[in-house]
């Protein structure tokens, strides 16, 4: 245990949190429902210029996760609780006004759908500025030479004809590349990509997620990667966190987590991968059923009915998390360990 | 936009075309046929044949088709048997035409000035008291038929309570000036103020009568469409950003909010048309529609066609004027 | 998001809150029993391939029978078709009996008031108003119907034909379909019903179902053309299906959701402006045959004296087209979570 846990230490562990998450829960109640848990104690931190991954498949509670940092969840029937420790102050109790003053100049965030994320009637250069309008106190005309460089920084190229573009206009490569300048306008300190690049082409997914990169070591920018890609988070996280059923099961550095992954969901998810290096006719081997069939965490593993490690305690008790904030992960049978 | 522009109008041509073979084949099959429809009840065999004659019906169609574009070209559509007896067709048309275009203006200006507001309202307090109100209020609006509007609006307000005038356009003692024939709008040009206000008075009944479906169906418009827009993911982008309400709201949502508004408008215009002739009835208020609904009920079809074809045409100009409208709101349309 | 919270979804006026979670993309905190639900519910709809109408059929039913204002909407809807139907046997009196005629009095009264026997009192022509109120709800029960149906059928066609042939076909009825809408609908039906030089009940109901033809037949042709590119047509296609056969087994039935919606809400639309035409005297003037229009039509000059010779049938057509309002609304929602408007 003890050795496993020295080889998937991550590396730049050891300066102050920037974001620090504790104990994150996230309830939806809707009228005549079931309260649903979609994020159930979430723990993870993030330090300067690392970038921590946030792993699972849709429904684990990932997304959730970050909305409610950045306090964007839909208003009607969620509840939020535990702390989110930004800089010395918890963004979970910071008031509307104060998370908005954050919003966007400390923390930004890159969406999804660059399409939907942006706003169709409203031109590229106008999406840019009014962060800087807003947060910068710059008129639009001071904030346009600024957007100029961003868009360059971020690739697009003639930045100065594209501010005139409207988000129809661009492929949808360029349109993450725009969502990423506007994100990156005010030099946040700690940037949210929900899944930036599942809705482009690979050739493209490869483009951003360099730009990415990039951008994160130059500018020293923390980056919180949300993702279902586990080749995502091979290429750019330095700590992973593996979320399954609003909680986190397994948490390591990316080298010891692709090494030696000790939850059987981590197992899954790595080999579900296609490898070409397989053996021919070696079958690939995707983690069975679905998130429909979870088990309440209350009083077992969520994870348990899906699982082929499963033992008699896995459906009686809930895990508890063996190991701290670096390195750990929540089974009563975990695999590996021994190498 | 240019190019948008001389698409639709070029679009506009096909159907007013279009709309004239109807306008033409429908006079074709009136009762009686077309002479005995401008020549209403002084139609003798002698004067039938004789305009048969002058009016080329012996000859084909499509001929006859373009001799009617003709004359319709010149303003020329016979003369009115019932609504005027004697007067020009085209000229009954242009005197009524600014009374009704009057009413409209306030109809719809009421409708939307009250129905943006309201829906977007609405929208922003789904579930509460107004926004229920609201909702059963519009539903309601659509459900009750405008002449009754009228009747309910004139019963009430002018017959029982006499706060305001029964019918007509201004009241006959006053010695107005005319200029646009609009009358609010010439007392004020004339600063015959006390004319402005009494013409206002006369107004407000069949504006408010004519404004009950616009309004409804742009409040309903409004609120689903703001409903959609705040679930939007760029106004989630816009909250990521760290940007003030007032600018979410006002540059964010309203704007896109507004598309299918813009659209709704345009197709309730037609409408109004249809419920001038219906309010105007009721008032008494000289305008196109109440010359229509005499023209329908006395079978004054020279004035009938002026008006129809007229109708349509506007109608056809303001959906340009609304495409146009929405092209500047949205540059999907503009910049394709 | 700042001041929505903590509300209350009123399931009265909008009942999208729930579904509109069901389509929502993966980002948003969307997933859990509700979605768990649908998938189930499209399982289950892929088993009977052939009529997948079915299942969303039976799942908008699960909803509206919950739903308070399609209850409203379909009891007013129910009790206005009962009552036409058997209104002859329960009218009191006869329509065309005049039993108050000698209480009417051209200056002084000249609409008798309630008395014992007629307690809504007679109208100008001292004919028993309630009888005649009850009865009439038969003609515009027909007049609307049957215009709707009329409408429906012409737009089936043209829709039909422009949607399952395409090409120009398609252009030319579709242009032709624009023109018409573009004209705004009561002119047209006033229009068309100044055409006739005998006015009865079939003017309203051929002007009426005119103006329906275009709606109907847009309304068909677009759902055709998203069916004629869906996977279930395409899958008929490529197994050899014949055209025909795919158009009234695989894409009509899937058309209907609409139609019913549209039908439903015509059906107000048809009762309103049956009313306006008859009131502009383009109606059916055969006072044998009581009409809701046609009765506020000739209350007009009353006004002053006798309003409620004017409230009672505007009252009658009121309450049955926000029935039928009411009901289409939210068919429509119920079928079409994502249409609102």
């Amino acid at each position: 245990m003890t050795q496993t846990q020295h080889t998937n230490r991550p590396r730049g562990g050891s300066s102050e949190p920037l974001l620090s998450v504790r104990d994150l829960r996230v309830t939806f109640q809707r009228q005549g429902e079931e309260e649903f848990h979609a994020v159930d104690g979430v723990s993870f931190d993030v330090r300067p210029g690392q970038t921590v991954g946030l792993v699972g498949e849709s429904g684990c509670g990932k997304s959730v996760t970050s909305l409610a940092i950045m306090g964007l969840l839909p208003g009607r029937g969620n509840r939020v609780s535990g702390s989110a420790i930004f800089d010395g102050e918890d963004l979970l109790t910071l008031s509307p006004a104060a998370m908005r003053d954050r919003r966007g100049s400390e923390i930004a965030m890159i969406f999804q759908d660059p399409l939907s994320s942006l706003n169709p009637v409203i031109s590229i250069g106008r999406q840019v500025t009014e962060v800087m309008e807003r947060h910068q106190g710059l008129s639009r005309k001071q904030a346009t030479p600024k957007a100029v460089e961003l868009l360059e920084r971020v690739g697009i190229p003639d930045p100065k004809a594209r501010l005139l573009n409207y988000p129809h206009q661009l492929s949808g490569g360029m349109r993450q590349r725009a969502l990423i300048a506007m994100a990156l306008a005010c030099n946040p300190r700690l940037l949210i990509a929900d899944e930036p690049t599942t809705a482009l082409d690979v050739t493209i997914q490869a483009q951003i997620l360099a730009l990415l990169k990039e951008l994160v070591v130059d500018t020293g920018t923390a980056l919180v990667m949300i993702t279902h890609d586990l080749g995502v988070v091979a290429g750019l996280c330095d700590e992973v966190n593996v979320l399954y059923g609003g909680k986190v099961v397994e948490r390591g550095g990316r080298h010891g987590l692709f090494r030696d992954p000790r939850h059987p969901y981590t197992v899954g998810l790595l080999n579900s991968i296609p490898r070409l290096d397989a053996a021919r006719g070696e079958k690939l081997s995707p983690v069975p059923g679905s998130v429909a069939d979870n088990l309440p965490w209350t009083s077992a593993c969520a994870f348990a009915p899906r699982c082929s490690q499963v033992v008699d305690a896995c459906t009686r008790e809930t895990p508890q998390w063996e190991g701290d904030q670096v390195v750990g992960h929540r089974c009563f049978n975990p695999m590996g360990g021994t190498r | 936009m240019i190019r948008f522009v001389v698409r639709r109008l070029l679009q506009m041509c096909v159907v007013v075309i279009v709309l004239s073979m109807l306008v033409f084949l429908w006079l074709r099959s009136l009762p009686g046929g077309p002479v005995s429809a401008i020549l209403g009840e002084r139609q003798t065999p002698e004067r039938v044949a004789a305009l048969e004659k002058a009016l080329g019906l012996d000859q084909p169609l499509p001929v006859q088709y373009l001799k009617f574009v003709e004359r319709a070209v010149h303003g020329n559509f016979g003369v009115s048997t019932k609504v005027l007896p004697g007067e020009d067709a085209f000229q009954v048309f242009l005197d009524r035409l600014p009374a009704t275009i009057e009413l409209s203006v306030l109809a719809m200006l009421l409708a939307i000035a009250l129905g943006i507001p309201l829906g977007y309202l609405a929208a922003r307090r789904r579930g509460s008291i107004t926004d229920t109100g609201a909702v059963i209020f519009s539903l309601v609006g659509v459900a009750v038929p405008v002449f009754f509007t009228a009747f309910l609006l004139k019963y009430f307000f002018a017959v029982e309570w006499n706060l305001l005038p029964v019918s007509g356009r201004q009241s006959t003692g006053l010695d107005a000036t005319r200029v646009t024939g609009m009358f609010v709008l010439d007392g004020i040009l004339t600063r015959e103020w006390d004319a402005s206000w009494d013409a206002l008075k006369h107004l407000i009944l069949p504006s408010l009568a004519l404004a009950t479906i616009p309004f409804a169906v742009i409040f309903r418009i409004t609120r689903a469409s703001v409903l959609d827009v705040l679930d939007e993911d760029y106004v989630r982008t816009a909250e990521a950003k760290g940007l003030t309400t007032r600018v979410i709201r006002a540059r964010h949502v309203l704007r896109n909010a507004m598309l299918p508004v813009v659209t709704t408008i345009g197709l309730q215009i037609g409408g109004l048309l249809a419920g001038a002739v219906l309010t105007e009835t009721v008032f008494s208020y000289r305008g196109v529609g109440d010359a229509l609904a005499t023209a329908f009920r006395e079978k004054d079809y020279p004035v009938l066609q002026v008006l129809i074809l007229a109708a349509a045409v506007i109608y056809v100009l303001v959906n340009l004027l609304v495409d146009i409208a929405y092209a500047v709101i949205d540059p999907r349309i503009r910049t394709r | 998001m700042n001041d929505t919270t903590n509300h209350t979804t009123d399931d009265s006026t909008d009942h999208s809150t729930d579904d509109r979670t069901e389509d929502a993309r993966g980002a948003r905190p969307t997933f859990g029993q509700r979605r768990k639900d649908r998938i189930d519910q499209l399982a289950t709809a892929g088993t009977v391939d052939d009529e997948p109408g079915v299942s969303l059929i039976r799942s908008a039913w699960k909803r509206l029978r919950r739903n308070p204002i399609f209850l409203i909407g379909a009891a007013i809807t129910l009790a206005f078709i009962v009552l036409a139907i058997i209104s002859p046997w329960i009218a009191p009196w006869d329509v065309t009996a005049r039993p108050l005629l000698d209480k009417v009095r051209p200056q002084s009264n000249p609409v008798p008031g309630p008395e014992p026997g007629h307690f809504l009192g007679a109208d100008d022509r001292g004919r028993d108003l309630f009888s005649r109120l009850l009865v009439g709800s038969r003609q515009t029960l027909i007049v609307g119907v049957v215009a709707t149906l009329f409408g429906l059928l012409g737009g089936l066609t043209l829709g039909t034909i422009a949607g399952a042939v395409g090409g120009w076909v398609d252009s030319l009825v579709m242009r032709i379909v624009d023109v018409m809408l573009s004209i705004p609908s009561l002119l047209l039906a006033f229009t068309v019903a100044s055409l006739a030089r005998n006015p009865s009940q079939w003017t309203l109901v051929i002007a009426i179902a005119i103006i329906q033809v275009p709606i109907f037949a847009r309304l068909l042709r677009g759902s055709m053309l998203a069916q004629r590119a869906s996977d279930h047509v395409l899958a008929a296609r490529s197994l050899g299906v014949r055209p025909t056969a795919i158009v009234f087994r695989h894409m009509l039935p899937n058309a209907l959701g609409p139609v019913i919606v549209q039908a439903t809400l015509s059906l107000a639309v048809a009762i309103i402006d049956a009313a306006a035409l008859s009131f502009l005297g383009l109606g059916n003037p055969d006072q044998s045959q009581p009409e809701w229009g046609q009765m506020l039509g000739r209350a007009q000059p009353f006004i002053t004296e006798a309003p409620h010779l004017a409230f009672y049938p505007a009252g009658c057509i009121i309450v049955v087209a926000l029935g039928f309002t009411l009901m289409g609304e939210s068919l429509r929602e119920a079928l079409d979570p994502k249409t609102r408007r």
